[in-house]
Formats: structure tokens, C-alpha cells, sequence
């Protein structure tokens, strides 16, 4: 079991009022699954997000990540953590300014003291098939390029799970189509375990389950239906956007 | 490290502009540091270069002690109380090599129908040797000129230039006169040696007289015992290591001289001159140090306020940072890394720049004094200078990166994350 929560809250302190983000979440993902988690804005997926990623602690509950526990966690062991099992992937990309791919993709390696970064960095931008923009900086590669970049930069320290924050909000639609492809085919040939955090039904139709929040607690969880579910790469789906 | 130095040089480098102003602050603190240092240095060389001029392992008795009364320090008059006499009994001491007295006075001298006012001094055929002041063309005074009470004269360098402007002094005649008396013939035998002027004096405008002829003939002065008196005893000491004992040997020999209990005489070792000079000098040197210092911590607060400028700036690239696993200590590293690379860099930069300042300082002429040629103002760049600005900018890098640094690496991952 890759991800294991028991009754997870988070309460953020506003002042004097307590807003509860979280009100006991219990989930269950294994290796090797992609995974939507889905809900309104003020449904908790932000934070249940920061905690699955360890940006952030629970404020109670318990959360096993590869059978750790990680719950209770100061920061820096929270970075080590992040370090070793963990990939981002954000709507807005977050590549640093001026640093040209490569050299993106080597950061989290760097912070992981791994060795052999830069022929481990181009093989991860071999991977997303970006490896004739190495020394591109992001301001010389389109939107889906910086994406495939980003990620890179999460997929190259071999995390255990990679978090996708609404990967292709900045996006046009066949960009988005390309984008989903490479984290399907990442699923499918590495078995990667991916999370998309979303409130586009369309990018969760592309996962094998979906999690619906609201209010801070689970709604629903149900596997796509193999009759919804969407082949990003598909050549009828890719017909049909380019047509 | 590399790569965090080039990590620093990437961001420095994004804003070009504000880099430079921030590094000028170092600059012109470390170019100042350097540029005044060098000055301090250059002066120090220059006279400790004089003092040594002097002749080497040198004591001088002056008549006179200093006097401690109720914690006030002062020089007793300077009754007339030495004489040439004590200078011979001194030269019978063991460790002394040479002792040599001599008699001052001011006096106006005549030539070409030119006049020039200048230092005679009185001396034996020692004080060439012991004081160092060979000359350059002709002969210096000799015994038996002594023994005659001879009226000849050696001419400083400056003087000779000025009676003599034109033509060779040797063979010439001077008119010598003390205190507006009508004054002595005296022949020109030699041209001591130039040595230059500045900082103590110029020992070039004086002329050198048979002490003996002072006495007869220009200016006496006689101790209570009546005795002729001369000015100082110059006394060369075979060697640096017995200079103590040779104090304590010419003092008491000459209280049971004198018959005294207290001394009536001032010993005073060329040390003594050195090491109130170099004393002074240090302090001239660090004073000036610590001003340009002043500069450098002003520099160092316009690091730091860069850098918490930066922070706020690139709290985005903090947040990124961190989501991909950089720990507290990481970011700390990067900003630190950076506030250093920008003071060294600028240290570099200042030393050049003081450097540089140095050079062009040397190049002023300052007038010699007493109509001395005149001669460039010494300078002098130390190895030590350079590498306390080196390690003095690092360090202020270092001091002011801390505060800045520390906030980054403090920064929530996920607030600087959604930092617009």
C-alpha cells in the first residue's frame, strides 16, 4: 500500500475562528494507481493535497506513506521525505527562472545528494521527449514544454507518488491531450502512482478512480467505468481534437 | 559548492544593475581600506627607511633627563651638560664602537653672493661613519683638521645646490656667521652625500664643521663646570644585542662624571625612534583603516537589504525549491552563497580599484622641505591589507547574508508556493 490516511482533519486557526479543511479522511491508494481527487473550491482537496505531499502535517490522524509514518513530521524530515517520494506537478509549472531544462530536472536530485544527475536528468527529459530542449530555458519553450519539463523534474527521483495539481489548467485542450498521454503512458510502462488534484471532469476521466471531496470529507469513491474511461493518446480522441 | 556559486552568479546575474549597486557599497569601502591602508604603510617604510639612514645600532646622548614630578613628565632644561670629554670616556667602553659628539647651531652662510640659512653642526671625523653621511664628491673632515681648529666645511647636498648652483663647491670659500656676527671664512672641502628629505627633517640642508672650530670660533657653550658643551653624543654599539647593557654602562659611567645621583642626560636608542614611530604610524594606519571600515559595514547593510528585497522576490523559487525536497539548510546555503559571492566579488573589484588609487597616490610630488628636491609620495599595498579586505568583505557577506538567508530558509513551502 502506497498511501494509507486514518481519519485525517485539519484545522486552519483564523484569528479566533477555527476553519476545519478536513474533517477525517480515510483513504487508501496502492502503487501503481492514477488517481483523480476531485471537488468544489473550499472542499478541502488543496490540503488534502499539501498533506498527501508533505507540504503539510494533519492537524490529527494518521498517514502512512510506503508504511511510514509521516504525520507528525518536522520540516526539514518533511523535505527528506518530499526529497525521496515525492514529484510535483503544478498548473503553473513552477520552473525556475534563467535555469535551463536540464538543469530543472537535476534539482531535485541535487537536494537528494543523488549521484550521475545530469545523465539521470536527461533521461527523464528523454522520457517526456524533450531531450532536444536540455538547455532550453523556460521562457525559450511553449506551455506543454514547460509541463513536460516539470514533469521531469518530479518523475526523475523515482517518487513514490507524484502529485498532479490541476496539470493542464494552463493549457489549450490538445496540449492537455498531450500532457495526459505522458502521465498515462508513465502509469502504464513504470506503474508511477499519480494523483491529480482537479475539478475538470475531463481530466478524470482519464484516471482509473475518482474521489470526490466536499466539506472536507470523501463524498464518493468509485473506479472509472471502462466505458468513460479516456485514452489520452487514442488516435479517435486525437482525430477528433484535431478536427 | 560549484553549482550553488553558479547558482548565485545565475541569479546575480538576472538583475545586473542592482548587483552592481549592491557590490559598490564593498567596493568603494575595500578600495578605500586599500587605498588608505597603503598610504599608512608607505609612510611607515619611508621614514623606518630614514631612521635606518641614520646608521645602524645608534645611541644618542642628549643633555637633559625627563623628568617624572606628580605624574607630570617633562624635559629638564637642557642646561649644557655634556661634554667632549664624556664622549671620549664613553668611546673607552667596551661594547662601543664609535662615539661621536657633535654641536649645533643655526648660521648664514655666504657665497657666489648668495646667502642660505642652514644647520651647522660641529663634528669629529667619527660622525661620518657613525651617522652614516659619506660624502659624495671631496673629503670628510680628518683628524688633523680637528686637532687645527681648521676652518673647513663639508656642504650638505641642498646647500651645495643652493650657494653653488652652478660650478663645483670643492676649493671654495664660504662666509659662515652666527647670530649676525660678521663671520668666519671657511673652505669647502666636500659634498656629503644626498639621503633626501622628509619626515624627519632634511639632513641635506646642513653643513659639517670641525666641532672644535664651532667651539673656537662660531658658537660655545660651556657646562657649570666650564667645560666647552657639545649637543648630542652620537654612539654606535658593536652590535643589536648588547644595546641594553651599553645604556645602563654609558649611564652610570656618566653620573659618576657628572657626579650626580640623578641623570643630567637623555639616552635614547634608534629603536626608541622606531618603535615611537612605528607606533604612531600604526595608529595613523588603523585609524584611517577604520574609517574606510565605516564604509564597509554601510556596504554591507546595502547587502542586506538587497538580499531581503530578494528573498521577497523569489519566494516563488523558495517554495518550488522546497516542494522538491531542499531542506531549511539548503536555501540557508543559497542565500548565503549569494550575499558572499556578491561581497567577495565586490571585495575583488576594491582591491583592484585601491590598488589602483595607490598607484596614482605615488605619483603626487610632494615639495621636499628646505628647499630639498622634491619626491613622490610613498605608497604601499600590503599582502596583509589585501587579505584582510578579502577576508573583511567575506566576512560582512557572511554577517549581513545571515539575517535574509535565515528568512528564506524559513518560508512555509506551501504560502510561498501561492506567492504572487
Amino acid at each position: 500500500m502506497s498511501i494509507q490516511l486514518i481519519d485525517v482533519t485539519k484545522t486552519y486557526r483564523i484569528g479566533t475562528i477555527e476553519v476545519a479543511a478536513l474533517r477525517g479522511v480515510s483513504l487508501e491508494i496502492a502503487a501503481g494507481e492514477l488517481v483523480a481527487i476531485m471537488g468544489p473550491s473550499g472542499s478541502g482537496k488543496s490540503t488534502l493535497m499539501n498533506i498527501l505531499g508533505c507540504l503539510d502535517v494533519p492537524t490529527s490522524g494518521s498517514y502512512r506513506l510506503d508504511g511510514e509514518e509521516v504525520a507528525r513530521l518536522k520540516d526539514d524530515q518533511l523535505a527528506k521525505v518530499r526529497s525521496r517520494k515525492i514529484g510535483f506537478v503544478f498548473q503553473q509549472f513552477n520552473l525556475l527562472a534563467r535555469t535551463p531544462a536540464v538543469e530543472q530536472v537535476e534539482l531535485p536530485m541535487l537536494y537528494a545528494g543523488a549521484r550521475d544527475r545530469r545523465a539521470r536528468a536527461l533521461a527523464a527529459l528523454e522520457a517526456v521527449g524533450l531531450s532536444d530542449r536540455a538547455r532550453h530555458k523556460p521562457t525559450e519553450l511553449s506551455g506543454g514544454q514547460q509541463q513536460r519539463v516539470a514533469i521531469a523534474r518530479a518523475l526523475v527521483n523515482e517518487p513514490s507518488i507524484i502529485l498532479a495539481d490541476e496539470p493542464t489548467g494552463a493549457l489549450d485542450t490538445r496540449t492537455s491531450a498531450e500532457i495526459m498521454a505522458i502521465f498515462q503512458r508513465l502509469n502504464r510502462e513504470r506503474g508511477l502512482t499519480v494523483i491529480f488534484v482537479t475539478h475538470e471532469p475531463d481530466i478524470a476521466f482519464h484516471t482509473r478512480r475518482i474521489i470526490h471531496l466536499r466539506d472536507g470529507v470523501i463524498t464518493s469513491d468509485e473506479a472509472v467505468a471502462e466505458s468513460e474511461w479516456r485514452r489520452a493518446d487514442d488516435p479517435a480522441v486525437t482525430a477528433a481534437v484535431l478536427a | 559548492m560549484s553549482s550553488s556559486i553558479r547558482v548565485a552568479l545565475r541569479a546575480l546575474g538576472a538583475n545586473k544593475l542592482r548587483t552592481t549597486l549592491t557590490m559598490l557599497g564593498i567596493i568603494i569601502g575595500v578600495s578605500a581600506v586599500i587605498a588608505l591602508m597603503s598610504i599608512g604603510r608607505g609612510a611607515q617604510a619611508q621614514v623606518t627607511a630614514q631612521i635606518q639612514s641614520l646608521g645602524t645600532n645608534l645611541l644618542f646622548i642628549r643633555p637633559g633627563a625627563v623628568r617624572d614630578q606628580g605624574g607630570v613628565r617633562s624635559t629638564a632644561t637642557q642646561a649644557p651638560t655634556l661634554t667632549l670629554e664624556d664622549s671620549d670616556a664613553v668611546a673607552a667602553l667596551p661594547n662601543v664602537a664609535a662615539s661621536a659628539p657633535e654641536l649645533d647651531t643655526g648660521a648664514q652662510l655666504l657665497a657666489n653672493g648668495l646667502n642660505w640659512n642652514t644647520r651647522v653642526i660641529g663634528v669629529t671625523p667619527e660622525y661620518g661613519t657613525v651617522r652614516n653621511t659619506p660624502v659624495a664628491t671631496g673629503d670628510w673632515i680628518s683628524r688633523a683638521e680637528l686637532d687645527g681648529r681648521s676652518s673647513v666645511v663639508v656642504l650638505g647636498d641642498t646647500v651645495a645646490q643652493q650657494l653653488f648652483p652652478d660650478g663645483d663647491p670643492i676649493g671654495q670659500t664660504v662666509r659662515m656667521s652666527v647670530g649676525g656676527r660678521t663671520g668666519n671664512n671657511f673652505r669647502v672641502i666636500g659634498v656629503a652625500q644626498a639621503k633626501g628629505a622628509s619626515g624627519l627633517g632634511n639632513t641635506d640642508d646642513t653643513v659639517y664643521v670641525p666641532i672644535t672650530t664651532v667651539m673656537a670660533r662660531l658658537f660655545a657653550q660651556r657646562t657649570a663646570r666650564g667645560a666647552p658643551n657639545v649637543s648630542t653624543i652620537n654612539v654606535q654599539v658593536t652590535s643589536e644585542s648588547v644595546m641594553d647593557d651599553t645604556v645602563s654602562q654609558i649611564g652610570d659611567l656618566l653620573r659618576t662624571r657628572h657626579k650626580v645621583a640623578q641623570d643630567d642626560f637623555t639616552i635614547q636608542s634608534q629603536q626608541d625612534f622606531l618603535n615611537t614611530f612605528n607606533q604612531i604610524a600604526g595608529t595613523f594606519t588603523l585609524l584611517l583603516g577604520a574609517i574606510a571600515g565605516i564604509s564597509l559595514v554601510v556596504g554591507g547593510i546595502g547587502i542586506m537589504n538587497i538580499m531581503l528585497v530578494s528573498v521577497t522576490e523569489r519566494t516563488r523559487e523558495i517554495g518550488i525549491r522546497k516542494a522538491v525536497g531542499a531542506r531549511r539548510r539548503d536555501i540557508l546555503t543559497q542565500f548565503l552563497v549569494e550575499a558572499i559571492v556578491v561581497s567577495v566579488l565586490g571585495g575583488a573589484i576594491g582591491i583592484a580599484i585601491g590598488a589602483g588609487f595607490a598607484a596614482a597616490i605615488s605619483q603626487i610630488q610632494v615639495p621636499g622641505n628646505g628647499g630639498g628636491s622634491p619626491s613622490n609620495l610613498q605608497t604601499q599595498v600590503g599582502l596583509d591589507s589585501v587579505a584582510l579586505a578579502f577576508f573583511v568583505s567575506a566576512a560582512v557577506g557572511l554577517f549581513f547574508g545571515i539575517y535574509p538567508a535565515t528568512r528564506a530558509s524559513r518560508l512555509n513551502p506551501i504560502e510561498a508556493l501561492r506567492y504572487e
